[in-house]
């Protein structure tokens, strides 16, 4: 039930913004503060998450094959690989080193 | 001539564009980023979500960050009301490609809500890398018809295969939801303020970890945002110049000021 709330939380909230954007006028949100809050919100959103499960497990910090899975992610990222490649290496050099190492 | 240059974003021939190469495009967008619904899949099954549920998600919310997010947050055993706010707080930005597309598509009122769905990155960045209107709405409707489609149908696949792949971890499947993040997180880090909120949201996010509830401290992590914009004022106050008011970014880029609110969006077709 907890699960349920959750999602149906998320569908209505994210449903919401995205309606939102395509229907209040464009003057609303113009203002700079806004616009610089907006775009930095994701990146501090994405960084702590992209750090918490790669270093994660539950509330104890661990260094894991997860953390060379997304070295190599970064490296296919700065060599300008393709999304699906990226996302790819990062699990196949995660599966590998766990299969070696157990 | 400002707000053509805005629209295609570097990429300018200044030439009509064929619909077959608009087509395209959009289509090697959705098809690659709509065959990644299939780590999405397994990973929220891994997760201990249902099938009913995980399609749910895909169906319903169908922006990956934000599932993801949800499904990690949940599967740490964070509380449904901090798991969906962390969901709902990374979909915010959904708002602002809304605002900026609707500029572009000009789309009728009454198909808005049904346009508003396929809101993502991904069409955003298709539909505004065109030239035209029309390139424009096509590629707007072929990104998200296809990215829709696949992403619905590979997290059904990835959700019936996580059984079936057994343990996801000894695939490497749990690395899938950080790489995601990262490609997304990686064209965004292009000021020193973009690397300073991220270095900070990490070091908030994991230093908090051990001691707030699963779920909070990426909330927490959040502030980096706020904070690095204080920091960026007070920087700014002290040089003395207009640079609080007008802050180079890549903001800057997606929506261009000086092309006003009204005329904005007939100039340039």
């Amino acid at each position: 039930m907890n699960i349920w709330i959750a999602i149906i939380g998320t569908a209505v909230g994210c449903y919401a913004v995205k309606l939102a954007g395509l229907l209040v006028p464009a003057h609303a949100v113009e203002r700079p503060y806004v616009r610089r809050l907006a775009a930095l919100l994701p990146v501090a959103l994405l960084a702590a998450l992209t750090a918490e499960q790669t270093f994660a497990d539950g509330a104890v910090l661990m260094l894991d094959a997860r953390a060379a899975g997304l070295g190599t992610a970064a490296v296919a990222l700065l060599l300008r690989a393709p999304f699906l490649l990226v996302v790819a290496a990062a699990v196949v050099v995660t599966a590998g080193l766990r299969a070696i190492g157990g | 001539m400002t707000q053509h240059i805005a629209l295609t974003d570097q990429t300018a021939d200044g030439t009509k564009k064929p619909d077959a190469a608009v087509v395209r495009d959009a289509l090697g967008v959705g098809v690659a980023v709509g065959l990644s619904g299939f780590a999405f899949g397994v990973t929220s099954a891994g997760s201990g979500l249902g099938l009913l549920q995980t399609c749910a998600l895909s169906l319903l919310v169908f922006t990956g960050a934000s599932q993801f997010a949800l499904v990690g947050a949940l599967a740490a055993g964070g509380n449904p009301f901090t798991a969906a706010a962390g969901a709902f707080f990374l979909g915010v930005r959904n708002a602002f490609y809304g605002l900026r597309l609707s500029q572009v598509l000009a789309l009728p009122r009454a198909l808005r809500p049904l346009a508003a769905q396929w809101v993502i990155d991904e069409t955003t960045a298709v539909t505004l890398a065109q030239p035209t209107r029309r390139a424009a709405r096509i590629g707007f409707t072929v990104t998200g018809l296809s990215l829709y489609a696949l992403w619905n149908l590979t997290t059904l696949l990835g959700a019936l295969g996580a059984e079936a792949i057994g343990d996801t971890r000894a695939w490497g499947l749990d690395a899938a939801g950080p790489a995601v993040f990262l490609a997304l997180l990686a064209p965004m880090l292009k000021t020193a303020t973009e690397r300073a909120v991220a270095g900070l949201a990490v070091l908030l996010g994991l230093g908090l970890l051990p001691v707030l509830p699963a779920g909070v401290p990426v909330l927490m992590a959040a502030l980096a945002a706020p904070l690095a914009l204080v920091a960026e004022s007070r920087r700014g106050g002290r040089a003395g110049g207009d640079a609080t008011d007008d802050p180079p970014g890549p903001d800057a880029r997606r929506a261009p000021r000086g092309t006003g609110g009204t005329s904005g969006a007939e100039e340039g077709r």
